[in-house]
């Protein structure tokens, strides 16, 4: 606890960054030191700090993803000494802060690696694969107005809390970065698991999971083997009961199809 | 003149359904012949997005994110206000709309602020729809909550993640329109001009982030939601990457900017812990529900708890002083939030304040926990217990939390009409990006219901008017004005990236955030609103002489990004600080220390102030032209708002 802060003291550090200029070139590893963090900065502070001083020093600074820095938008994603979000469970990188190091660590950071995620440079990497699969079906195929009264769609209550859960998944890829086949099971079950528990997404619920399935495939991530990698490394608790949802859907869609493309 | 706000004849409850009727509508066969380019893709941004597509227009969709489901909008926590009644506790569209506009000090439009609260009921049915999963009772019902000081129970919520349900919302609805091909989605895309032709807009200028081409785009209309500019202060509960640049370069091509000076500052806040910080975290509302807010009562209890030597449990009873319990009877620790975020000033400015900085008041949930058990308010608020311990390494159940006001929401932005027209025709702004509906303060889970509204129930009535009467022809890029704002931009990127002098342009934002705060922030007067317009002009000419970048514009630059926006800031910092400076009154978030009641509360001028401060830009370094809208209140009577 800070003020009890065992840590408190300023530390120096090591820092191994991953560099790469574009999406084209070979990136590799850079040394930098940092000096003087205070162990109540964040991840993402002690990076604008070494960002500074780069830019100072007439050197590029290290480009990374970012934006809330609250752990909701998702932007943020750093794999950090070989860990999606570095080591602490539960907690985006904007989230994990300064105090979970000690003076004179080394400390890797690199991006997310999987062939669906190009790195755009440095840290940086293009997530777009996402908003395919989303695009694919993740959605209620209602258009604006002439919906009936909110009310009218009683929802019970356990139901709701459990659509909810799968809902706050923040899109970040960790899932992908964790597992070692590059799946993105953990994504596409929380969407699909939402709408399909949801009454209101029970008329899509066999095209859309197929659909985004397919689109999954066709994006390049990689098959699911039931490691668990991707939720216990998922910063908000995505459990795998949707991976299970969703091979249910699936299933269930597959021996029914409405899919008559 | 002043341009004509469009407000509607007739009863304020019938003017927009007569509205609706009185506007053109586009024939439904030509609609596919209108290209319309909506820049941001937060609520207000991909609400509209995916409502004009679902009409049938071509829709351009721009953000400078890497995909729509980041905007700022993902983070609001409380949840979205709707008049719904569901509680059947006395609510209604009228009481919503008195309540915002008592809210909002009587600054802002009746006409508009009526429609917000008839569409908000709409908004709930269609996010339903959609599938967002709202809070629930035991009997499958939509949950409510009050929220803010409310009298009613009219905020729906999704647990403290409503933005992001609703973002994801509006998302997938944008997704599927996407996937039918009606929209056209641009990311990591950020517009950098509006192209006005024959007084027309046109189109936009962009860059694209990751391979820094430049751009141009062109459409019958465009629609502005780019969000808020409280980033301006550097500091604030915004996202990172929130910035004035859309705004303020259509501002520079003729779009009005009102009431830029009035921001809100919210109470509860996790303090500032060094020079390196980088955002303030909000802790939501809620906790001053159960929080007892207090700080030592005397300046020497205070200086010896921030030198280590007692600790708070040492202080007694009667040496704590619970200011908002003492000063405000009545409403205790639920004052609003800028009377709250005031006291919190004032009791740190005497040197009672609290950390290592004493710039913090004390949340106190000792009184909580004793009455009722750690369980319970584990229960209520155990994820903003967690978040608090997460970023501070403290934990609020042993001792208690530290918190500051801190910069959350621009109610000021581009002045548009009942329409959400600004003064460029073709050129609409929606969401926290205009500045229509909260006056001088804007009530809790109010922004979230606003850009909804603006994005799923107005835009699309309003903007099909503008169209209507404009020829179905193609548009394109080949008018000189494309060329011409293209040159534009390049040279001013060019521009930035020549400088080759010292400073980065994070040292110049947090130069400037640290000058809005102390003359611009939560109390200002007219000496030192002088002392900050010097200074400001004084940071600018340092920027664009001494300021450092490296790396080149064809590429990913994150510092040159920066660079732009903050040299934006840097012009309507100055903004504001006018607009601050012209209004010779307090009212909502605006705190004229020359104009305050014996009892140190916001004094208002109805006589001399009821009115809209809409700024027109002229030329770079010439003043602007302060032009009034009056604003005609025939609906409700104006008060002294009073929390005695
Ligand atoms: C921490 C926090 C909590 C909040 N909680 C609540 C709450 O509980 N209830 C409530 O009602 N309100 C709340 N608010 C306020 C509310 O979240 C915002 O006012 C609202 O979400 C703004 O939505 P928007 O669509 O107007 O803008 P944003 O969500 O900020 O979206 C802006 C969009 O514009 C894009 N953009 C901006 N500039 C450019 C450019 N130049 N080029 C391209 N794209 C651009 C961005 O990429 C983004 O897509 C909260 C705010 C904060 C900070
Ligand atoms: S499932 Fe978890 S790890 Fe995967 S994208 Fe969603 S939030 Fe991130
Ligand atoms: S920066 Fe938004 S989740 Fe980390």
């Amino acid at each position: 606890m800070a003020g009890s802060n065992p840590n408190a003291k300023p530390m120096n550090l090591t820092l191994k960054v991953w560099r790469q200029k574009n999406r084209n070139t070979q990136g590799g590893i850079v040394d930098y030191q940092v000096k003087d963090i205070s162990p109540d900065m964040s991840f993402l502070e002690m990076l604008d700090v070494l960002n500074e001083d780069l830019l100072r020093k007439g050197e590029e600074p290290v480009a990374f993803d970012h934006d809330c820095r609250e752990g909701i938008c998702g932007s943020c994603n750093l794999f950090i000494n070989g860990r999606a979000h570095g080591p602490e469970a539960g907690t985006t990188t904007c989230q994990l802060h300064m105090r979970k190091f000690s003076d004179g660590d080394t400390i890797t950071i690199e991006p997310w690696r999987a062939a669906a995620f190009p790195v755009n440079k440095d840290l940086s990497v293009d997530r777009s694969a996402f908003d395919r699969i989303i695009q694919a079906g993740g959605y209620v195929s209602v258009n604006t107005g002439g919906t009936p009264d909110a009310n009218e769609i009683p929802i019970p209550k356990e139901i709701a809390d459990r659509a909810f859960e799968a809902a706050t998944c923040i899109g970040c890829g960790a899932c992908v970065a964790s597992c070692k086949n590059a799946s993105a099971m953990l994504f596409v079950s929380a969407k699909v698991s939402q709408l399909a528990l949801l009454p209101q997404g029970h008329v899509e619920r066999k095209t859309r999971v197929e659909n985004m399935v397919a689109q999954m495939d066709k994006e390049g991530f990689g098959a699911c083997t039931n490691i668990g990698s991707c939720a216990a490394e998922c910063p908000v608790g995505i459990s795998l009961e949707n991976i299970a949802i969703l091979n249910h859907e699936f299933l269930a869609a597959k021996a029914t199809s409405n899919n008559l493309a | 003149m002043f341009p004509d706000s469009k407000i509607p004849e007739g009863p304020l409850a019938e003017k927009w359904d007569k509205h609706k009727f009185n506007v053109k509508l586009v024939n439904p066969a030509n609609k596919r012949k209108y290209d319309v380019i909506v820049v941001g893709t937060g609520l207000a941004g991909a609400s509209a997005a995916a409502s004009l597509a679902e009409l049938g227009y071509n829709v351009k969709a721009f953000t400078y994110h890497d995909s729509p489901r980041r905007a700022h909008s993902i983070a609001a926590q409380g949840g979205i206000n709707a008049a719904k009644n569901y509680q059947n506790d006395g609510d209604s569209v009228h009481r919503l709309f008195y309540d915002t506009i008592k809210g909002g000090d009587y600054r802002a439009r009746e006409a508009n602020v009526y429609r917000l609260a008839q569409v908000s009921v709409n908004i709930i049915d269609q996010c339903v729809a959609q599938g967002v999963p709202f809070a629930r009772e035991y009997g499958g019902l939509l949950a409510n909550r009050s929220f803010g000081g409310a009298q009613v129970s009219r905020t729906f919520y999704a647990r403290g993640q409503t933005g992001q349900q609703l973002l994801l919302g509006a998302y997938s609805a944008l997704s599927r329109q996407v996937a039918y091909g009606k929209v056209k989605l641009y990311t990591r895309s950020e517009m950098l001009d509006v192209v006005v032709v024959d007084g027309q807009a046109r189109g936009i200028i962009t860059r694209n982030l990751i391979t820094g081409e430049i751009e141009q785009h062109a459409a019958h209309a465009v629609v502005l939601a780019t969000g808020g500019y409280g980033n301006v202060f550097y500091l604030s509960t915004n996202a990172k990457y929130c910035n004035a640049t859309a705004a303020w370069r259509a501002h520079k091509k003729g779009a009005y900017f009102a009431n830029p000076c009035f921001t809100q500052i919210h109470p509860t806040c996790i303090p500032v812990s060094g020079d390196y910080q980088s955002k303030l975290t909000l802790m939501s509302e809620s906790l001053r529900n159960d929080g007892r807010v207090w700080v030592p009562a005397s300046k020497e209890t205070a200086e010896r708890l921030r030198a280590g030597q007692i600790r708070v449990q040492d202080i007694p009873e009667e040496e704590r002083d619970y200011f908002l319990e003492r000063k405000y009877p009545a409403f205790g620790n639920l004052v609003p939030r800028d009377v709250a975020s005031r006291n919190a000033k004032e009791v740190c400015d005497e040197g009672r304040g609290v950390g290592s900085s004493g710039l913090a008041v004390y949340l106190d949930f000792a009184d909580a926990i004793k009455r009722n058990g750690e369980t319970w308010v584990s229960q209520k608020y155990g994820n903003l217990f967690d978040m608090y311990a997460k970023i501070t390494g403290e934990n609020p159940y042993e001792q208690p939390m530290r918190i500051y006001p801190a910069v959350h929401y621009t109610m000021g932005g581009l002045w548009v009409d009942y329409n959400l027209q600004t003064t460029i025709p073709g050129l609409y702004a929606t969401g926290e990006c205009n500045f229509s509906d909260h006056g001088a303060n804007r009530l809790g889970a109010s922004a979230l219901m606003q850009g909804l509204a603006d994005g799923y129930f107005v835009i699309p009535y309003t903007i099909g008017d503008y169209l209507a009467q404009t020829p179905p022809k193609p548009v394109t890029t080949d008018h000189p004005a494309f060329k011409e704002a293209e040159a534009e931009v390049r040279a001013r990127v060019q521009k930035l990236m020549s400088i080759n002098g010292t400073r980065t342009p994070d040292d110049f934002h947090k130069a400037l955030g640290h000058i809005m705060w102390e003359y611009c922030g939560m109390a200002r007067n007219a000496e030192g609103l002088r002392h900050a317009k010097a200074e400001i002009q004084k940071l600018r000419r340092e920027f664009w002489s001494d300021l450092k970048l490296v790396g080149t514009e064809s590429e990913m630059n994150q510092a040159l990004e920066k660079a732009g926006r903050v040299a934006d800031f840097l012009e309507l910092g100055e903004l504001m600080i006018d607009d601050a400076y012209n209004r010779n009154e307090s009212c909502g978030g605006h705190f004229r220390e020359e104009y305050a009641t014996e009892e140190g509360e916001a004094k208002r001028d109805d006589e001399n102030y009821a009115y809209v401060a809409a700024w027109q830009y002229v030329g770079d370094n010439q003043p602007e032209i302060l032009n009034k809208e009056e604003l005609k209140f025939e609906n409700v009577k104006l008060t002294q708002r009073s929390y005695k």
